[in-house]
């Protein structure tokens, strides 16, 4: 379908979202990561019956861990979306994208004054 | 496997038709050890699924589960597909026929075509899409569908100017002007009919005015309108002005149930729930709200698990009104006026944005003339003719059928069919197994354990899809200066057979032990390429793909040079993955040459029989002393079966089949294993005495029940009876029946309501089959029959209509207001509510026959041995409701019969034939392939926390005698939840390791900080 989204995503490929441990997630960030999309099948259509429900919980650990380190929760996200819908994926690329452009360069990458470069967003899926 | 080489047989199949009947006849026949023939007339296969956008009960997207099957018949190494072809004739004999094929020219040369779509881009001449019915253009030189197989464009020289540019673009050389039609011959053992059906054309109704109002479209066209694939790319917007409607009807039956505008008097089977789906989905688009209205005549949400789709859909706001629409007449600039009669018999008035016509399955003229062609004889509506005990095998011994050229059917059905067919021609051709097919030689994979990592970059340009907005040359470059990397090269098509040739060449010279390719997508072209590193000897996981082109250069077209950074972000990435990547072992294990089926009746009978006659040894297990189960207790089919004699000459044939052993009186109590080595502890007769069966496949048989009503007055009262009872009384005391005056009968008992909210199916069909017989008995016997919705789908109609030529009185009741059973005295008494007179009648009757409903058998115990999950009702749930309506979510455990839904006998026999299709092709196989990307525990640091146990979707790792989680190879579906639950780190996935991760993190991240 050939549908724009921006060029800052980029996928990394994973068999399901519940392989993506909170160890990811965490690391993305502390590598520079603007933010974090976990993309995952529909609820209750998981290509491996469930593992979409895990990576839920997981997102949502890191959310509280980014509180409470003082860092916005938003700058990790689950989406749930089926493998045939392109322009819902390219509408949370650009949802995403946008969200970390408000929310301004990771605070990780300010601590090293490094706060000139560009946004980046990491997909698993 | 016996191979006889006096044996005129020939080990391949010809199967007609690429729809999703033929592709699955195909894929199960390919994986049974034959040789399969895929003949479509059309440029791809993928037939009219391919066009739906989305699929009832389960709303899954069409395309997004098809696609993979059209993937796996097209890299099928023993399936041939052949398209742009037309069967012109059938010469031979069952086992040996040869078949004369005209090849019609495609002017693009499919070896050489890369399916980039430059010619396409540049085709001036336009011409009207028929995959989108009609509804926008395409260009003469043209892909069918995005997903299309096979991957190639094809010329429409009917309207192609002959400018050449399309030669000029192409870099490929695909193009052939000089393409001339041919005229090949081949020989199969067997041929499987699978050509699908036309629709209904409704121009033929002048009332409904479809040929002059823009707005009025067919349910096929709405399909296309919803698909985000489609002409107005999944906007809901009608034709007229393209502006979104606020008010949608849908008129159902138009070209079926019609014996006036047409002749089409059988029923669609199909249109009740995608007219639903359609309005569901709607109103899923729409933006505000979206009104819509179903105008039918009896709502048939037969199938399984349909009556809660139904039932949503109304909670949902979807309107149903029963009443067939006359005449649709335009009003104002573009709506459309519907008039119609209410539930109160009050004449109303509505005016839609859009209507949609619910159009019916019509077998055209080309079906008839290759059915000619083909020596099979059709009914007469145009449908193969085919026997209620052999479902898929046609007139002419050898020829199987399948799909809608059999009947009016849904996806599921024809995918049992078609697997069915497959049964049947493997049954006939077992003796020449594994003769015709091809097999793959590898040489032995080279030891890299030593060796550092050398990792060899290939860029594509695929054409200009990448090249014309990627600087691939900088990428090219760019590689080289990345670490481990020790060759680059860019290519015009990497996937191009000289490509693969040139490939092994430099890896074998370069001593490269890890491949990296920056191209289109793994999706399609991921197995290509580790199919090339299997012909070098290296390990088909040391392969690494960068999406550059679906993922950057198609997505980001407008900014060359952000795409061109990005690639290089994404080969750094993968060569630094690559550099970790390890070789993974997969062996192979033995199948236990053995099924096991579950349950005697007459689907376990007719699967204990195919699979026997495929050669295999089978153990039969009824818990019962005798066989037959349910259909010991029919009598006659509706269609005129005698079941008895049926039923004892099977049963004699699967008795004295030296490959059957069947134990009466068996329970089973114990099942352990994993696919293709499954133990199955019985017990056996009244000693109860313990037998253990080992087995490669299990198919479950274990039937349904008839409910046993608790209303109605039923074992209150002698005359009153359910279906079945009337079925025995007819049988042994016709002459008692002969004497009734009246008869009524009550249709949804026990079906439809809170407690159990599915529809049987199978009653109404029931009702009416008793009802003409005890017409035929008694003429002057009044037979009254109180239902909901006649649900008479498919060719069942005819009866309905035989019934009701025949006097027998039809009477609706609603469900709030179902009909009372008393008694006066001696008499039995029926009170209802008439819906016309919309006032309460009472009769009396000399029996009162209850249409009963088909619950579930109880299998809890079983399930919960097999682990074997079942709905709400009971009855046991297939892997897909769509696509694999014959497996169980465990591999090599089978579903068939009333275990998995209520049905017919026909229907029941063809899933038991699918169901030992499935099973044949695993078994056929003879070995297992195991391992891989699968979960592998560390022994030395496992705590045996259960926190594997309890996370595995699948019930996959146990703790084993050592105290420690194990992970069966064979089971675990690589998904990865257990490696990343796992607190102690001790669980590996394999190609997808953390350090793997990591190193994708690390590369794409380099730098930012």
């Amino acid at each position: 379908m050939r549908l724009r989204y921006p060029t800052n995503i980029k996928i990394i490929k994973v068999p399901c979202s519940g392989r993506v441990a909170i160890i990811h997630m965490l690391k993305a960030l502390e590598e520079g990561a603007d933010g974090v999309i976990v993309a995952g099948c529909l609820e209750g259509d998981c290509h491996y019956q469930s593992g979409n429900l895990r990576a839920k919980k997981r997102v949502i650990y890191v959310q509280e861990v980014l509180e409470k380190i003082g860092m916005e929760a938003e700058r990790v996200a689950m989406y749930n979306l089926s493998a045939g819908d392109g322009p819902r994926f390219a509408e949370i690329a650009r949802e995403m994208t946008e969200k970390v452009k408000e929310l301004g360069p990771s605070p990780i990458k300010n601590a090293k004054k490094l706060a000139s470069k560009k946004s980046k967003v990491e997909v698993a899926a | 496997m016996a191979k006889s080489k006096e044996s005129k047989k020939v080990g391949a199949v010809m199967v007609v038709g690429g729809g999703v009947a033929g592709m699955q006849a195909s894929l199960d026949l390919a994986d049974a050890g034959y040789y399969v023939h895929l003949v479509d007339k059309s440029p791809a296969i993928g037939g009219i699924m391919a066009q739906l956008d989305k699929t009832f009960p389960t709303n899954d997207c069409a395309m997004c589960i098809i696609s993979p099957k059209l993937v796996e018949v097209g890299r099928h190494l023993n399936i041939n597909m052949i398209t742009n072809t037309e069967v012109e004739g059938l010469e031979g004999e069952a086992g040996n026929f040869t078949a004369k094929l005209i090849n019609h020219p495609r002017y693009i040369d499919l070896e050489k075509c890369t399916a980039c779509g430059e010619c396409s881009r540049a085709c001036p001449a336009t011409a009207v899409n028929e995959f989108n019915e009609r509804l926008d253009l395409r260009e003469a030189t043209y892909m069918t569908y995005p997903q299309a197989m096979p991957r190639g464009f094809v010329i429409d020289r009917s309207i192609c100017v002959g400018c050449g540019l399309c030669e000029k673009v192409c870099l490929a050389e695909a193009i052939n002007y000089d393409d001339k039609p041919r005229q090949t011959e081949m020989e199969v053992g067997a041929v499987i009919l699978a050509p699908g059906n036309g629709v209904f054309d409704p121009s033929r109704f002048e009332t409904y005015n479809y040929m002059d109002l823009p707005n009025v479209v067919t349910s096929l066209e709405f399909e296309r309108i919803l698909s985000a694939s489609g002409p107005y790319q999944g906007h809901l917007m009608r034709p007229y002005d393209r502006e979104e409607p606020q008010k949608i009807a849908w008129l159902q039956c138009v070209g079926s149930r019609d014996i006036n505008h047409c002749d089409n008097s059988y029923c669609s089977a199909v249109c009740c729930m995608y007219a639903i789906k359609e309005a569901v989905i709607a109103k899923e688009h729409a933006h505000g709200e979206l009104d819509t209205a179903i105008f039918f005549m009896d709502m048939r949400t037969y199938g399984k698990d349909f009556e809660l789709y139904y039932n949503r859909a109304k909670e949902e706001g979807v309107r149903f009104i029963r009443s067939r629409i006359h005449s649709i007449e335009p009003e104002g600039e573009c709506d459309l006026l519907l008039s119609y009669v209410d539930d109160q018999g009050e004449l109303q008035s509505e005016v839609f944005e859009m209507v949609v016509l619910s159009v019916g399955f019509e077998v055209g003229e080309e079906i008839i003339e290759l059915s000619k062609r083909l020596g099979i004889e059709l009914n007469q509506h145009n449908f193969a003719l085919t026997d209620t005990s052999t479902p898929v095998t046609t007139s002419r011994p050898g020829v199987y059928v399948c799909g809608t050229l059999q009947g009016p059917k849904d996806i599921p059905q024809s995918v049992m069919e078609a697997s069915g067919a497959a049964a049947a021609s493997s049954a006939l051709l077992n003796e020449v197994r594994w003769t015709e097919t091809k097999i793959k030689e590898l040489p032995e994979q080279r030891d890299i354990s030593e060796e550092e990592p050398r990792v060899g970059v290939f860029v594509c340009n695929c054409g200009i899809n990448i090249g014309g907005i990627v600087d691939v040359p900088a990428v090219r470059e760019y590689a080289r200066t990345l670490p481990n990397v020790v060759h680059v090269e860019d290519n015009l098509f990497t996937c191009s057979q000289d490509t693969q040739v040139s490939m092994a060449e430099v890896i074998k010279e370069k001593s490269i032990n890890r491949m990296v390719v920056a191209a289109c997508t793994p999706h399609t072209h991921e197995d290509l390429f580790r199919e090339t590193l299997l012909e070098v000897g290296l390990n088909k996981y040391l392969f690494e793909m960068a999406n550059i082109r679906n993922q950057d250069s198609w997505v980001h077209m407008s900014d060359p040079e952000k795409a061109t950074a990005k690639a290089k972000d994404l080969v750094r990435m993968s060569v630094a993955r690559a550099a970790l990547l390890e070789p993974l072992e997969e062996r192979m294990i033995e199948i236990k040459q053995r099924g096991l089926v579950i349950g005697g009746g007459v689907a376990g009978l007719n699967a204990v029989l195919n699979l026997a006659q495929q050669g295999f040894e089978v153990v039969l297990v009824e818990k019962e002393k005798e066989l037959g189960g349910l259909a010991r207790h029919l009598h006659r089919t509706i269609d005129g079966l005698d079941v008895q004699k049926y039923m004892n000459n099977l049963i004699e044939e699967v008795q004295t089949n030296e490959h059957i052993q069947v134990l009466t009186e068996a329970l089973v109590v114990g099942f352990s294993g994993a696919k293709g080595n499954f133990t199955t502890e019985v017990l056996v007769g009244p000693g109860m005495y313990e037998r253990k069966i080992d087995h490669g496949v299990t198919i479950i048989a274990t039937g349904a029940v008839e409910h046993k009503p608790n209303e109605y007055l039923y074992s209150e009262d002698d005359r009153v009876m359910t279906q079945l009872d009337l079925g025995n009384f007819l049988h042994e005391n016709s002459k008692e029946a002969a004497k009734w005056q009246r008869v009524v009968m009550i249709q949804c008992v026990g079906s439809r309501n809170e407690d159990n909210p599915n529809c049987s199916r199978v009653c109404c069909q029931g009702a009416v089959k008793h009802a003409l017989e005890l017409k035929e008995l008694n003429p002057d016997m009044e037979v009254i029959i109180l239902y909901r919705d006649m649900r008479m789908y498919g060719l069942l109609e005819d009866y309905y209509q035989e019934a009701r030529s025949k006097g027998i009185l039809f009477f609706r009741y609603s469900a709030d207001q179902p009909p009372q059973a008393s008694r006066n005295g001696d008499g039995l008494q029926v009170t209802f509510t008439d819906q016309v007179l919309n006032r309460p009648v009472q009769m009396s009757a000399d029996a009162l026959v209850l249409g009963s409903a088909t619950m579930a058998a109880d299998t809890e115990e079983l399930a919960s041995l097999l682990k074997l999950p079942r709905n709400r009702d009971g009855f046991f749930l297939e892997a897909h409701a769509k696509l694999r309506p014959v497996e169980c979510s465990s591999e090599a455990i089978y579903l068939c019969g009333t275990a998995h839904a209520p049905k017919l006998m026909s229907e029941s026999i063809a899933q038991a034939l699918a169901a030992a299709s499935k099973a044949g092709s695993f078994l056929a196989a003879e070995e297992l392939r195991v391992g891989g990307a699968v979960a592998v525990v560390d022994p030395e640091r496992c705590a045996a926390c259960l926190v594997c146990v309890m996370s595995c979707p699948y019930g996959v790792p146990r703790i084993n005698e050592d105290n420690v989680s194990e992970i069966n190879p064979a089971l675990c579906q690589g998904c990865g939840v257990c490696v990343s639950e796992c607190p102690g780190n001790t669980i590996h996935l394999g190609h997808c390791e953390d350090d793997q991760i990591s190193a994708n993190l690390h590369a794409l991240l380099e730098g930012v900080i």
